[in-house]
């Protein structure tokens, strides 16, 4: 192993991919890291995930890779979280909730996101009828192979999935748009038709966001192999019929009419926000918060990873939403930050 | 009985449960190219007909979608055939087959 960095010491708060990216760069480099994750699990949030788009790997795959360079680098805290920090020249020095306390050189923030809570938009029903899902639920659905029915345990054979549910909506205070969930909608009707070939499958959506390489190849497999409907339109609302099947009201917008249609199965697909337990990381680490909520950088181009804190970096998905392949980039860069202000101490 | 005048309007609401797709799917069993269109309106643009009356390709595929289908006989009628939609088409469908297929169903049935 590399010894660049001997008796150097780092801090890694959150065990998701992003977490566990830096923590495999910097012990790569002799950096002595310790890890914690408020969890007793390690992968976070993509350790629940089934496939991946857009080439449709299993998620798994992904987090065992990181898990076993890491397993004998790395120290780690599970089921832990800080609870006072302090700054000793270039040191902080840092105690956890086990009792542990820990000198550390440098922090890396990599605490993730939560996802959106569907009941709050009351209108699209979730928690209220029947048959309404969210997109978290149905990955779950697929991943454990459990049987889809509906709640009168029939095959569903009308399904909507609704783009944007607890993103670009000021109503919930998230203007932002969480970037995951048009691949990820368009990824799960491909799954659910494949599941169900004779079922109609609708896609309803403001924008479809297809930013990424191979994602406009996964929507044009979704619209010419799979024959999934995409209808323009946000969802106004949903009503639900006697026999538990939903009715859905939305503007076609690309006709200019308002629309009506039956369905047996609605998937929201809920967006990413800041993590409800990122108010103590703030509190006790004197960080700063953007418009956004999630963790604020030095700049969106050439400073990242940089925190308003001399010594804290930030990886990942607290600066805001990121697909698993940007997150992986984005803990690179955040453990090359690292090194550069690691060499300078 | 005696007529007061008072009718309910047909609304003007797509009711996706009772329209039927019929025509759609014959259409897009004849060009399958058609499923891959993502209403740009490129074709629309373009149309030499469409910048006098309001014939719309894109149109005439989100009626055929939607199952919204009487006007389609009337308002086809209008095409050339110039082509130039096919041209301009960023998702490459044989627009032309569309058309002539769509003209060939309903001229037929």
């Amino acid at each position: 192993m590399n010894e660049l960095f001997k008796g150097k010491k780092a801090l890694i708060v959150g065990g998701g991919i992003a977490g566990l990216e830096v923590a495999n760069q910097l012990a790569e480099t002799g950096v002595t890291v310790h890890l914690i994750e408020k969890t007793n699990v390690i992968g976070g949030h993509v350790s629940q995930w089934y496939q991946v788009f857009p080439d449709r790997d299993l998620a798994d795959n992904i987090v065992n890779n990181l898990k076993n360079k890491t397993k004998s680098k790395v120290n780690f805290h599970f089921s832990t979280f800080i609870t006072k920090s302090e700054k000793n020249k270039n040191d902080y020095i840092v105690e956890l909730s086990d009792g542990e306390s820990i000198v550390a050189d440098t922090i890396i923030l990599a605490t993730g996101f939560d996802v959106f809570n569907a009941a709050i938009k009351e209108e699209y029903g979730y928690s209220i009828y029947h048959n309404v899902i969210t997109s978290v639920e149905l990955e779950k659905k697929l991943k454990n192979k459990s049987k889809i029915l509906t709640t009168t345990s029939k095959e569903p054979e009308n399904i909507a999935f609704i783009h944007c549910v607890g993103s670009r909506d000021e109503k919930v205070n998230h203007r932002y748009c969480s970037k995951v969930c048009c691949a990820t909608a368009v990824k799960q009707a491909i799954e659910l038709s494949e599941i169900f070939p004779n079922a109609q499958i609708f896609c309803f959506y403001m924008d479809l966001r297809m930013f990424d390489r191979y994602f406009e190849e996964l929507y044009y497999e979704a619209q010419i192999k799979h024959k999934i409907k995409f209808i323009r339109g946000r969802l106004s609302e949903v009503a639900e019929n006697q026999d538990e099947t939903l009715v859905l009201k939305t503007e076609d917008t690309l006709s200019g009419k308002p629309l009506k249609l039956t369905i047996d199965m609605l998937v929201l697909m809920v967006g990413m926000e800041a993590p409800r337990d990122n108010e103590h990381i703030i509190k006790t680490l004197n960080l700063e918060k953007s418009t956004d909520s999630f963790l604020r950088n030095k700049d969106e181009h050439l400073n990242k990873n940089i925190s308003n804190q001399e010594g804290i970096f930030l990886a990942g998905t607290c600066t805001g939403p990121k697909t698993i392949s940007e997150t992986i980039a984005d803990a690179r860069s955040a453990a090359t930050e690292v090194m550069k202000y690691l060499n300078k101490q | 009985m005696k007529n007061w005048g008072f009718t309910i309007p047909k609304a003007n609401q797509i009711n996706f449960n009772n329209n039927s797709l019929e025509l759609y799917n014959k259409v897009i069993e004849r060009e399958p190219s058609l499923l891959g269109c993502i209403f740009c309106g490129s074709c629309t643009a373009t149309c030499s007909t469409g910048s006098f009356t309001y014939f719309s390709l894109r149109n005439i595929n989100i009626s055929l979608q939607r199952g919204e289908t009487n006007h389609l006989k009337e308002i086809i009628s209008k095409c050339m055939l110039c082509g130039k939609c096919q041209l301009v088409c960023p998702r490459n469908v044989n627009t032309r087959n569309v058309l002539l297929s769509l003209m060939d169903i309903l001229n037929n049935n």
